[in-house]
């Protein structure tokens, strides 16, 4: 219990400050609610509309556009959907900025018309307050007390004395189909007027805005944006990770993407193949540094392990440029291996800009990650049982391949896990100096973060990469268990 | 081996009295001419004010964000090496995830969740998210003092009348400080050349010296940087040392308290 | 409401302040190094001097701002007063109702002989939300010491893609924009008609193919340092970059590198104000804006970096680089004998199909 009270304030704050935001962000890569929270009308009309036949969706799916439409466009959200809908389909956002731009040039006097010649307390603002405020209002007319409710909250000046023409457009799209029964609920005169208006409603259906709206943008007929809209409407979607593996989400159901739209497959499998190259070259470089440490006297193993630690306490930043300066083809070690004759001065050395760049500057960057565990392993194993294995007549070779490298063993384990999962989210170093080749999916997500704004396609790879570092670190606890890692 | 962990550093300590402008060995620095050599980027480190609020904005963020994470983190060490703490590995692997944790991910994961409570772009919100990413390393550098810790000491003190809190102070804390100060510079170090989290979560008035740097390499590359270098570098060295005698220090009064 | 905003634009144009009862900080981004700094000196400093109740914070974010202000404006908390953008950022922001609208005539200074602003911006103001600043091109830097050029000098864009006449390394944007459209001129379709070209599905494969000639004598920058780091160390003979880098390496560095008027990118930079400002900043704001760019102030600039003035009426008034008394006048983007021969980027068909081309560009690229 005591345990739990020392603990509670720091996982409290780890929880608060670290993995709500991350499970917040995780959650983008599902949502999906942008469609039908600014298309509101449009893509409840599209319901009813079969996709599956080649035909435009009717005149009321065009009525619902209309109001969506308006409302979007009054509050600069037509292009945040036309954004959304783009990922899916390139060329859509255009249509609802084209659209959005020239959406005054629709006319829609007659819907207006149909009211206020059957009334003239339809061109009164507080009588539709009163059909709205009605308590039947929210349950039979759902749509236009929607539409109601925002023109007067948030688009009308309060000396505006009738409402703007599509909350008209609104009302009429939604008593096309109702009759007095339906309407019954109301009380009077509300009940009457709406009946009496429901039932010349016919009246309208000459009216097309399906034909003002292929005027306004001829895109609107065609029925793969129908169809994109319909299908990327509900609130949750798997798009976005359909999208992370190279798949999407088509109108006949889920595809792999074309040839030459596959990327993140490809840049998946890059990382990992170079986090485990990085991985073993750490083994390679960081075992023999480990063992020449273990074997001295202890002081002066601490010695030399500043010279271990000293890169790791030097900025990145300034480690990745170093290596910039070393590599580059005018750089040192090129200059160095012109000047003493092993490469001919026409014929550098490409060594930075990809995957060897990446590698070499990772490598080192990683290496002390490498070294500590290793290091702390090796302390403890007894140099008594070389001796032993030697008097017994192995060799050096032999002795430290039976007995001294199985008990160093964990530390490789420790080590190489280590270094893997950090490797493998690596995102400052294979920016700086990875080029094309040598880059990590952790790009590809900072890339969609802060350029392509594509957060949910971002929150997709990272849940992919989050997964994948988490079984790592499950691995990792079963064979080493986290306590035994130790940092200097 | 060595070469290769320390050639990179030493490459960059004579181009930061680079006289030009670029990161590059040019033929008056190869002759030793000593037209070739400056101390400007250095004056520019010192003079120029974005360095100087870079500089100020680092040493103002790092102390607090270590305090924060040496103070919980100690806490929750000590806590989870009693026996019997249920659900110990979930909570281990929570209080790890800010170093398993691609930066990235935390990076945008803080930026939004940040901005929605109002903390992105503030101090107190840059302070937190280091805190955070600097804790793993106290957790584990601190447990792992605790390991070798001997239970009786605890319980002989108890025995003599110390309560828990005078016991903590006075027989826990001498023997796990070596692991607390290396938590402590672990998650200073964290912070002091963190750059992606403070890309994202901090702002203009809260440039560190990563940042600046970052900027510099991205916009406009100047030498400068490396002699920001240059001065950390010493800075570290002086660091190390100084844990190294801390070090030397305790294995003393471990001596000590063993005969 | 007409005669706060006469007050507005008298007060800015007198070089007064609007609210001067209380102090005021106002956050100010933009794009870092010497680019800053020709604002700095240009804009701000005479500015609050003239100002002393107004102080400026300046950050270096420009290259997130669209990402940081929509995620600012998600959490309803602005913290940035104005951003200078690129012309696409500012089209997209303005999109996303994450700038605010503005109506140019109602507050900038009119042209001393007393052309309304919108006029002598002209078709510069490519959105409602943007306050054209700078014209900057996007352009080639090539070392002039290459031996195995054997005096040949390059004249056109194509020539970045003729490797047998220019061998050697060359740098390339990491995006597709422009590099699409500089490949399918070079590939024998006319400088206008790119787009349509583009448009259709076999326009961005033949783009593609034509940059496969010297995919493996390429590299990708990204940053606007890169290029001239890269001509600087001979890294590469031919890169393309801004051309106020190119300036700087030139004039001031004395690199031994030309620049090559082709072809080059034609863009914009300006400003923008964020959406879900108080009133109070949004007026001070303008108050300053007013003031900066007005004609002799944009003119100003270009004499501590070679951006062409947005104003038309600005361009007699360009005079020397403050340091190097060199003529600004021919480095400028907008100079007649430099702009022979350029492309027009198309903000708008980019903003649509941006994320397409993208992805099968970095298909291609990891190939």
């Amino acid at each position: 219990m005591r345990a739990l009270l020392l603990i509670a304030p720091l996982l409290i704050f780890v929880l608060v400050t670290f993995v709500s935001p991350i499970v917040d962000m995780l959650f983008r890569s599902v949502e999906n609610g942008i469609v039908t929270e600014i298309l509101p009308h449009s893509t409840s009309a599209l319901k009813d509309w079969n996709s599956e036949r080649d035909e435009l969706p009717g005149e009321a799916v065009f009525r619902g556009l209309y109001v969506d439409m308006v409302i979007a466009v009054k509050r600069r959200q037509h292009t945040r959907v036309g954004s959304r809908l783009n990922y899916e389909a390139a060329g859509i956002a255009s249509v609802f900025r084209k659209t959005g731009r020239s959406l005054r040039k629709v006319d829609v006097d007659a819907f207006v018309r149909h009211f206020t010649d059957l009334h003239p307390d339809w061109e009164n603002r507080a009588f539709w307050e009163g059909v709205f405020s009605d308590p039947a209002a929210a349950g039979v007319l759902p749509n236009s007390s929607r539409t109601f409710d925002a023109w007067s909250q948030d688009f009308a000046k309060p000396e505006d004395p009738v409402p703007e023409d599509f909350v008209y457009v609104a009302l009429a799209g939604e008593l096309r189909g109702l009759d007095a029964s339906d309407l019954s609920g109301f009380g009077q005169p509300y009940a009457g007027m709406l009946a009496e208006a429901a039932r010349t409603i016919g009246r309208l259906d000459e009216i097309s805005l399906k034909q003002e709206f292929l005027q306004l943008d001829s895109e609107w007929s065609a029925a793969t944006l129908w169809k994109t809209i319909k299908i990327f409407s509900p609130p949750l979607t798997e798009a976005y990770f359909l999208n992370a593996v190279d798949m999407k989400k088509g109108i006949e159901g889920v595809e792999r993407k074309s040839e030459a739209e596959r990327i993140y497959l490809v840049i998946f499998g890059r990382t990992f193949v170079m986090s485990v190259t990085i991985t073993l070259a750490c083994i390679f470089l960081g075992y023999p540094v480990a063992y020449f440490l273990a074997r001295l006297p202890l002081r002066k193993a601490n010695l030399f392990l500043i010279l271990v630690l000293l890169p790791f306490w030097t900025s990145l930043l300034v480690r990745t440029s170093a290596w910039k300066v070393l590599l580059q083809q005018e750089g040192v070690i090129n200059d160095i291996l012109v000047a003493v004759g092993i490469v001919d001065d026409s014929a550098r050395l490409v060594m930075i800009n990809n995957q060897f760049g990446t590698i070499v500057a990772m490598t080192h960057i990683l290496l002390p990650f490498m070294i500590l565990p290793l290091f702390s392993v090796m302390k403890t194993i007894p140099p008594d049982f070389v001796r032993a294995a030697k008097s017994l007549g192995a060799d050096a070779f032999t002795a430290f391949r039976r007995v001294y490298f199985p008990q160093s063993l964990p530390g490789i384990g420790a080590g190489s896990v280590l270094v893997f999962i950090l490797a493998i989210g690596y995102y400052i170093t294979p920016e700086l100096v990875g080029g094309i080749k040598g880059t990590f999916i952790s790009n590809r997500i900072a890339y969609h973060i802060s350029t392509s704004l594509n957060w949910g396609l971002a929150a997709a790879l990272g849940t992919l990469l989050l997964m994948a570092v988490l079984l790592l670190y499950w691995v990792y606890d079963r064979i080493v268990g986290i306590d035994n890692v130790k940092l200097g | 081996m060595f070469v290769f962990l320390i050639f990179p550093i030493l490459v960059i300590l004579p181009l930061s009295f680079n006289a030009g402008e670029y990161f590059t060995f040019t033929p008056e620095m190869l002759r030793l001419d000593p037209a070739g050599f400056s101390l400007k980027h250095y004056k520019d480190f010192f003079f120029n004010t974005d360095w100087r609020v870079a500089t100020f904005n680092s040493f103002r963020i790092a102390p607090l964000a270590t305090l924060i994470a040496v103070a919980f983190g100690t806490l929750a060490a000590i806590g989870l090496s009693q026996s019997h703490v249920p659900y110990r590995r979930a909570i281990m692997a929570i209080l790890i995830s800010p170093m398993i944790v691609p930066l990235i991910i935390s990076a945008a994961g803080m930026y939004f969740f940040y901005s929605r409570i109002g903390l992105q772009g503030t101090y107190i919100g840059v302070v937190l998210a280091h805190a955070a990413l600097g804790i793993p390393f106290v957790i584990i550098t601190v447990t792992a003092t605790l390991v070798g810790f001997d239970k009786s000491l605890t319980r002989a003190s108890a025995s003599l009348g110390a309560g828990p809190v005078r016991t903590f102070w006075k027989v826990q804390m001498p023997l796990i400080l070596p692991g607390v100060i290396s938590g402590a510079l672990f998650a200073f170090i964290t912070s002091f050349d963190e750059v992606v989290v403070v890309l994202f979560v901090g702002s203009a008035s809260l440039k560190t010296m990563p940042w600046e740097m970052f900027n510099g390499l991205r916009e406009q590359i100047s030498p400068t940087i490396l002699a920001v270098a240059t001065v950390l570098v010493t800075l570290s060295i002086l660091l190390l040392a100084t844990v190294e005698l801390l070090r030397r220090r305790s294995e003393r009064l471990r001596g000590v308290s063993a005969a | 409401m007409t005669l706060a905003k006469i007050g507005v634009v008298t007060a800015g144009a007198l070089g007064v302040s609007v609210g001067a009862a209380s102090a005021i900080d106002l956050t100010v981004i933009s794009w870092g190094g010497a680019y800053s700094q020709s604002q700095i000196n240009a804009y701000h400093d005479p500015y609050m001097a003239e100002n002393p109740d107004v102080k400026f914070i300046y950050d270096e974010s420009a290259a997130e701002a669209v990402a940081k202000l929509r995620a600012m404006n998600e959490a309803k908390n602005v913290t940035w007063d104005l951003v200078d953008a690129v012309a696409a950022d500012a089209i997209r922001l303005c999109d996303e109702g994450l700038a605010l609208e503005v109506d140019h005539d109602s507050f900038l200074a009119p042209a001393p002989d007393g052309t309304p602003a919108s006029e002598d911006f002209g078709d510069l103001i490519v959105s409602d939300c943007f306050v054209p600043q700078i014209v900057y091109s996007t352009t080639f830097g090539y070392r002039t010491d290459v031996a195995e050029w054997d005096g040949r000098v390059p004249t056109t864009v194509c020539d970045v893609f003729d490797l047998e006449n220019f061998p050697g390394r060359r740098s390339l944007e990491k995006r597709p924009i422009n590099n699409v459209e500089w490949a399918l001129h070079c590939d024998g379709v006319p400088l206008n008609e790119v787009y349509d070209v583009l448009s259709t599905s076999e326009g961005l494969d033949r783009a593609l193919a034509k940059l496969d000639t010297i995919k493996d004598s390429v590299v990708w920058w990204s940053a606007g340092a890169d290029t001239p780091q890269l001509l600087a160390d001979g890294e590469i003979v031919i890169g393309s970059t801004y051309n106020g880098r190119l300036f700087n390496l030139i004039e001031v560095t004395k690199a031994p590198v030309a620049m090559l008027w082709d072809a080059q990118a034609f863009d914009l930079d300006g400003w923008i104000i964020p959406s879900g400002l108080s009133d109070e900043r949004v007026e001070a704001v303008k108050a300053f804006l007013t003031y900066a760019t007005d004609t002799q102030r944009l003119a100003d600039q270009a004499k501590w970096i070679s951006y062409g003035p947005a104003r038309m009426s600005s361009a007699p008034l360009v005079g020397q680089h403050i340091e190097l008394g060199v003529d600004m006048g021919p480095h400028m983007p907008t100079a007649p004998a430099n702009s022979q021969n350029v492309l027009i980027y198309d903000y708008l068909w980019w903003a649509d199909y941006r994320d397409d081309v993208d992805q099968k560009f970095q298909a291609w690229l990891a190939k």
